[in-house]
């Protein structure tokens, strides 16, 4: 077992960090009239175990019997019946699901399938003390509107027989209707020495010898996330024992990947490949990138992603208008269809873009003038926005990219001419 | 069994008002509801107002007071957003409810029992735009015999040949005293005591919306037991305490963007909510009396744009980031067009 599952804290009155919060969750499911709970908070920051720890807390160690299911809906939509997959993770007293699996339907898990769930009584029996059944509902901050909106009613109607605990990383992107219906408990990312403290206790239950710093270092280096943290510390003990103090925390390698695309970003932009006159780039490389286009647009398998024929003419636009935003900078062109590659990599690997594009923007940031850091921010919000608009993420990654690297190389003709 | 599950609904439901007379604040509502109770005459209806100020309640209330636990379930369509309301629904479920004709008004067992149905669709503003379409011929032919309620945060999303068939409600945001009665009932009830000064804190974090104040107060008395502070309900509220949104402004005048940037980390590590920020950041910029107009207009704008992007799903990190460039370049008079844009 991994230590992050295997030092989980498995009740509220032994919990490592949050004892604050977990102590406040122990009084509030004191009585049976606690409302729903919206937990939030970055990722890795405990608010998984804080639920698990508040299950068994309600319900006993019945709560940790749990068994997954996957399990086909048939919902009927009117005129034609949709089919959704979803896998919940039950015991006897809860359900727990992640309902923006559906993506685009998602409002149907909640109007067929939550709401079946809402209104069933749980079976009580003779020794049971709760009179409702929970649900735990995962990145309810993922849910479309429609889909949160459909949860409203829900909320109120059946709320004698269930109760919600809601989970999600940010708080503003869950309407505020649905916050106004839970009492909305913040789970904030630990500080680095209760990472420390965190690390020292499964260092002494391991029997390892820390030297002194090093799970300092560890800390320092997981940006607060715990679980992170846990991740590395179990990597190192792999890597080599007994520790030694100079001992490198391996970072993520996605990460380092990102890193690599950045110094190849930041490569190519001496001053003096810029000395190709604008517009006759510009000519040179128009026919290519046209050549190009209609060859994705025939061969139907940009990126291998399987396109439909029809689709063919969305995707041919879609690209054209990238990369007539690309031609204007034509010498980046090259360069960006070798990183192209690369931000694919990482894609295929289930690295989230907006992921991606923040650590982009991360090791930018340590590399550049201040001068050009307000810029470089401006883009990457700017992109990320759009990337929420526009369906293909690579497109608003690699325009990102094309961006910083047009600012980039105006910014040196300007300082070195 | 049923004694105990009286007794686990939470609070803003155990307090939701039964009778539309207990509806605070909503006077010119409740006048016409009154009325209609007595001449059992009634328009179709259009409840508009933000979360939490009694719509759904108000509807509810008059409807069972209309027809009496007997009738109401033959009489009485509710459907809201966990309800599928494609059009399809409303072509057959919606229309062939407002379709069957009842007996004639006749009181019944002391209730007015008119001779029409309702129909509530409540959270109206999710339904599409062809469903609503739907119903407008439904709600013409059956007007006899049917009333519509509508229900809806925004009366924008409401075609305007549904909106125009309708008398409409504003249903406003409950004033301190209001909310302050109200809330001085629940704790009578509940044998808890609050001053003065905890319960107009408690009507300001909840901005009007009493069903968060009274989860608020469920949630304190549960943790704080009887007498509970202000300083409890900030901690239930989660609002941002103002030190963290007056660092991140600090580090705005400073000028200097990696401090600004630790700010911003440090705020998404803590899990403060990017659109509470905001908000907070715009009441400091438009209250400080160091900037200048033009300096606010640019901060405001960018503000405004960055909420924006936020409903639209725009991560949290970046939009706070972009905003707090921002805020920095027009606080330090730093141009604002950027010099290396293409
Ligand atoms: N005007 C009011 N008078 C008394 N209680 C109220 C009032 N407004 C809200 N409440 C309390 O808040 C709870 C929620 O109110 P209600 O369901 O009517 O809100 P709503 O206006 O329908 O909100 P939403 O737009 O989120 O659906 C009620 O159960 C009740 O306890
Ligand atoms: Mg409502």
């Amino acid at each position: 077992m991994l230590w992050v599952d295997k030092y989980r804290p498995k009740s509220l009155d032994n919990m490592n960090v949050h004892e604050d919060i977990a102590e406040n969750l122990k009084k509030l499911v004191s009585e049976q009239d606690c409302p729903h709970l919206l937990f939030y908070g970055p990722s890795g920051s405990g608010k998984k175990t804080l639920i698990m720890a508040l299950l068994r807390q309600m319900f006993g160690s019945s709560s940790e019997k749990v068994k997954v299911e996957n399990k086909a809906w048939k919902i009927d939509a009117g005129s034609r019946t949709i089919e959704i997959e979803l896998t919940t993770l039950s015991s006897t007293n809860h359900v727990e699901m992640n309902p923006s699996d559906a993506g685009f339907q998602d409002r149907y898990i909640v109007q067929e399938i939550i709401k079946e769930m809402a209104k069933n009584r749980p079976l009580v029996d003779a020794k049971g003390k709760r009179g409702f059944k929970v649900l735990v509902l995962n990145e309810v901050d993922k849910l479309s509107r429609e889909a949160q909106h459909s949860l409203r009613r829900t909320m109120e109607k059946y709320s004698s027989s269930c109760r919600l605990i809601l989970c999600c990383n940010s708080s503003s992107k869950v309407t505020e209707a649905i916050r106004s219906r839970c009492l909305n408990v913040r789970v904030n990312a630990p500080k680095e020495d209760q990472i420390v403290n965190v690390l020292e206790f499964i260092g002494k239950k391991e029997g390892l010898q820390l030297p002194v710093g090093f799970a300092a270092r560890i800390a320092e280096k997981s940006n607060r996330s715990l679980r992170r943290a846990i991740l590395s510390f179990e990597t190192c003990r792999v890597q080599q024992y007994p520790f030694t103090s100079n001992q490198a925390i391996p970072p993520m390698d996605w990460e380092e990947y990102v890193s690599e695309i950045v110094s190849d970003i930041m490569k190519e932009q001496s001053p003096k490949r810029f000395a190709y006159s604008y517009t006759s780039c510009l000519c040179e490389n128009f026919t290519f990138i046209i050549r190009k286009i209609i060859y994705i647009s025939h061969c139907g398998d940009y990126f291998n992603f399987g396109y439909q024929p029809d689709t063919h003419s969305i995707l041919f636009l879609e690209v054209l208008v990238v990369h007539r935003l690309l031609c204007i900078f034509c010498i980046v062109l090259c360069r960006l269809f070798q990183v192209r590659g690369k931000i694919y990599e990482l894609l295929t690997n289930c690295i989230p873009p907006e992921i991606v594009l923040k650590r982009l923007l991360y090791e930018l940031l340590r590399k550049l003038d201040d001068e050009l850091k307000h810029e470089v921010c401006h883009w990457a919000a700017y992109y990320e926005h759009r990337m929420h608009l526009g369906q293909k993420a690579i497109f608003h990654l690699e325009a990102f990219i094309a961006k910083f690297m047009s600012i980039y190389k105006s910014f040196l003709i300007a300082t070195f001419g | 069994m049923a004694p105990v599950l009286q007794s686990s609904q939470p609070w803003v439901e155990k307090y939701r008002p039964k009778q539309v007379k207990d509806v605070a604040h909503q006077d010119e509502v409740i006048r016409v509801l009154n009325n209609t109770l007595e001449t059992a005459d009634c328009p179709h209806m259009l409840f508009y107002g933000p979360p939490g100020t009694g719509k759904t309640t108000t509807a509810l209330a008059i409807a069972h007071q209309l027809y009496g636990p007997e009738l109401y379930k033959s009489r009485v369509l509710e459907l809201n957003a966990s309800d599928d309301r494609g059009i399809n629904v409303v072509r057959t479920k919606i229309k062939d409810f407002a379709s069957v004709a009842v007996a004639s008004g006749q009181r019944q067992g002391g209730y007015p029992c008119p001779p029409y149905k309702i129909i509530v669709l409540d959270e109206a503003d999710s339904m599409t735009e062809d469903a609503q379409n739907a119903l407008r011929r439904t709600m013409e032919t059956y007007s006899k015999i049917t009333r519509f309620f509508f229900i809806c945060n925004y009366i924008s999303r409401i075609i305007e040949p549904l909106a125009s068939r309708c008398a409409k409600f504003r249903f406003k945001p409950l004033p301190q005293e209001v909310m302050g009665s109200r809330i001085s009932y629940i704790c009578k009830e509940e044998g808890l005591n609050l001053d003065d000064e905890v319960l107009s804190t408690l009507s300001v974090i909840s901005q009007g919306d009493l069903r968060r104040a009274i989860t608020y107060l469920q949630g304190a008395a549960r943790l704080y037991g009887s007498s509970i502070s202000c300083k409890d309900l900030i901690n239930v509220s989660g609002v941002i305490p103002p030190e963290a949104s007056e660092a991140l402004f600090f580090a705005c005048k400073s000028g200097n963007f990696d401090l600004a940037n630790k700010e911003v980390s440090n705020i998404i590590a803590e899990g403060y909510p990017v659109s509470q920020m905001l908000d907070q950041l715009l009441d400091m910029v438009v209250e400080a009396d160091d900037i200048s107009d033009e300096q606010k207009a640019r901060i405001c704008q960018k503000l405004a744009e960055a909420d924006k992007c936020l409903i639209d799903g725009a991560d949290e990190y970046l939009q706070l980031l972009d905003v707090t460039s921002n805020t920095m370049r027009a606080l330090c008079n730093m141009p604002e067009d950027f010099t290396y844009e293409a």
